[in-house]
């Protein structure tokens, strides 16, 4: 449908409106960490590295950074096989309760995290009796990035017919060598993507995380809610948050690409098996 | 029908067929896709399974190959009870319809597969798929990848890659459909050549009863489930086993039993092929014995190419199609509505068993 001239001129201010309100704030924090002003002035008056060499040399925040890191890697990894085993039964095979399972493995990522959180804290401590812990934060961070996971895999599965398989087994491999030579290379870049968006999704994950992680540890995104209203700390903050908002996008980004890319390849592998 | 069974069963006796299925039965939900099937197909046979689709052909394929379990009923492979084996556990391999080839590989790897995954050394294994692509003149293009290649070109990739690993049966599910008319033509002829080479059962699934009836030592049609009719080529054309097996495979003129009773003066079906009626335009019927003919009003004429198919509605009998290989005496403006009669030897009636006999 072609557009007239109005139309075009009002929908891109629109738009242009629109990414602005997102983007300047996000824009504010990362020039207030270099702006020299303590009380973020604007414009700023100058800049300055000094935040940002506090923040490095502050323990707490490297202990929150890596403890973030962790934390992201564990959940990714078990997300990364849960979340491919599930979708590999939920598609390639015909059992009970099939559609039930396909509800339950995607509803977590639409629970609000508040309640999730209360949910699991309640499970971990009066119920299993474990104390909290960096472990209790993975856990439950993996119950919505196996999400992500799940989503990928079973998007890639639908695309690739189970022929191959049928080929692979018809040709003398067992189930295990099968999923090694043929499944999992066509799954590789949607496991990727999805791996990409369940470490970003944990990376910030901060409501869950305020209810499962044990007293005295911290994540980067519980380091900055203790640390926001302290005036000191408020220029390392800005930096803290800058760091984050990085981390966070990179995945996101390369995910975005990874599953564009994907797309293609999977489109001119379905018209292959079609022949 | 009984005759061609009762053949089948006599031969069982000589030797071990390749296959051999007994009261085969498969369930979908609530379709019976293949209903208690005894089948045997010989070693070193090309055997077709001819009929349309959802006739269960494929299903049967399938269950053979081990991709479905059967509901119940058995499977053998020259003598041994494969029923309830995994794909990988049969020494039979596929070429699949969409070929299934695996597009990360390239074609050596495809074609090595098999052998790899029964642990054939690197060097050795490539060597023997080198081989086998040179066998189906693609030796050219062994590092290709599957997409760079035409549908040709991947149906031999698939053939290289299942008969490679040197099976006792191969599986073929219409390998040929996607391919263009000529090209499809040329591979029918290949394919049968091979087969005459290698030796080894062919098991061809086929909705297109031309390539069937060009490529195949025995037939076997399947309608709902169940074979209406095994037999070569020869027995199925000339001498269909019943209404559907005379429809399906090439055209029939079917007289019922209410016209065949005023013919001949016998309550059953009979069926008569185009090629064997004859068109008198002049309306002069053939006063010979062992001939009948009737007279009837022109009402289509289709030209296709070698011959004419003329439709003539008998005063009282059914439409019939006439092949007249002739030139026309006429146009088609001239021609339709006139009174002819359609002639035919009495020995070219086929009479059909009622259908469930």
């Amino acid at each position: 449908m072609r557009l007239s001239r109005s139309a075009k001129v009002i929908l891109g201010v629109v738009t242009a409106l629109v990414f602005l309100f997102i983007y300047l704030p996000l824009l504010l924090v990362v020039v207030n960490s270099f702006n020299a002003d303590r009380t973020f002035g604007w414009p700023p008056r100058g800049f300055t590295l000094e935040w940002w060499g506090r923040a490095f040399d502050s323990p707490g925040v490297r202990e929150a950074v890596v403890s973030s890191l962790w934390v992201a890697a564990v959940s990714t990894l078990i997300s990364l096989v849960l979340g491919t085993l599930l979708a590999l039964a939920l598609l390639r095979y015909q059992f009970f309760g099939r559609d039930v399972i396909s509800l339950l493995v995607i509803l977590p990522i639409a629970l609000p995290g508040i309640v999730t959180g209360i949910a699991l804290n309640n499970m971990f401590t009066t119920i299993l009796g474990v104390s909290l812990s960096m472990w209790t934060v993975v856990i439950a961070h993996a119950t919505f990035c196996m999400v992500t996971v799940f989503n990928n895999v079973i998007a890639r599965l639908r695309r690739m017919s189970g022929g191959l398989e049928e080929a692979s087994a018809d040709l003398g491999a067992g189930v295990f060598t099968t999923f090694r030579l043929v499944t999992f290379p066509q799954l590789r870049s949607a496991l990727l993507a999805g791996g990409l968006l369940a470490f970003a999704l944990s990376f910030d994950e901060i409501i869950v995380t305020t209810f499962t992680i044990g007293a005295g540890d911290t994540t980067l995104p519980i380091w900055i809610l203790q640390n926001l209203f302290r005036p000191n700390q408020a220029p390392v903050v800005n930096v803290v948050a800058v760091v984050l908002i990085v981390v966070s996008i990179v995945p996101i980004w390369l995910a975005q690409r990874l599953s564009q890319d994907s797309v293609g390849i999977g489109a001119t592998r379905v018209k292959v098996t079609e022949g | 029908m009984t005759e061609t069974l009762a053949a089948g069963r006599q031969a069982e006796t000589d030797a071990v067929p390749a296959i051999r299925m007994r009261k085969l039965t498969k369930v979908f939900g609530d379709t019976i896709a293949v209903n208690n099937l005894d089948l045997d197909i010989r070693q070193g046979e090309f055997f077709s399974m001819l009929g349309p689709s959802g006739s269960g052909k494929t299903t049967v394929l399938r269950l053979i190959a081990g991709f479905e379990l059967p509901t119940s009923g058995s499977i053998e492979l020259e003598g041994k009870d494969v029923t309830g084996m995994a794909p990988f556990e049969r020494d039979l391999n596929t070429v699949f319809q969409d070929y299934a080839l695996f597009p990360h590989m390239s074609l050596v790897e495809n074609v090595a597969y098999g052998l790899r995954v029964r642990g054939m050394p690197r060097k050795e294994r490539q060597e023997r798929a080198r081989e086998a692509l040179e066998r189906v003149q693609l030796g050219k293009f062994v590092g290709r990848k599957p997409a760079q290649l035409s549908g040709g070109q991947r149906q031999r990739v698939a053939l290289a890659r299942a008969l490679v690993v040197q099976p006792k049966v191969l599986l073929l599910d219409e390998p040929l459909g996607a391919l263009d008319l000529k090209l499809r033509q040329q591979m029918q002829l290949e394919l049968k050549e091979l087969q005459r080479s290698l030796g080894i059962t062919f098991i061809f699934v086929t909705h297109d009863q031309e390539e069937a009836l060009t490529m195949s030592d025995r037939i076997g049609v399947f309608n709902n489930g169940s074979l209406e009719q095994i037999g070569t080529a020869h027995e199925i054309y000339e001498r269909p086993g019943g209404a559907f097996v005379a429809n399906f495979v090439g055209t029939s003129n079917i007289f019922d039993a209410a016209q065949a009773q005023k013919l001949y003066g016998r309550a059953e079906q009979v069926c008569i092929r185009p090629e064997r009626l004859r068109l008198s335009w002049t309306a002069a019927p053939e006063p010979r014995t062992g001939v009948t003919s009737r007279p009837g009003t022109v009402t289509a004429l289709v030209y296709v190419g070698h011959a004419t198919q003329v439709r003539v509605q008998l005063d009282d009998g059914p439409a019939v199609v006439v092949l007249a290989p002739e030139t026309l005496p006429g146009g088609d403006a001239e021609l339709l509505d006139r009174r002819v009669t359609v002639s035919w030897d009495d020995d070219a009636a086929v009479w059909l068993p009622p259908a469930g006999s």
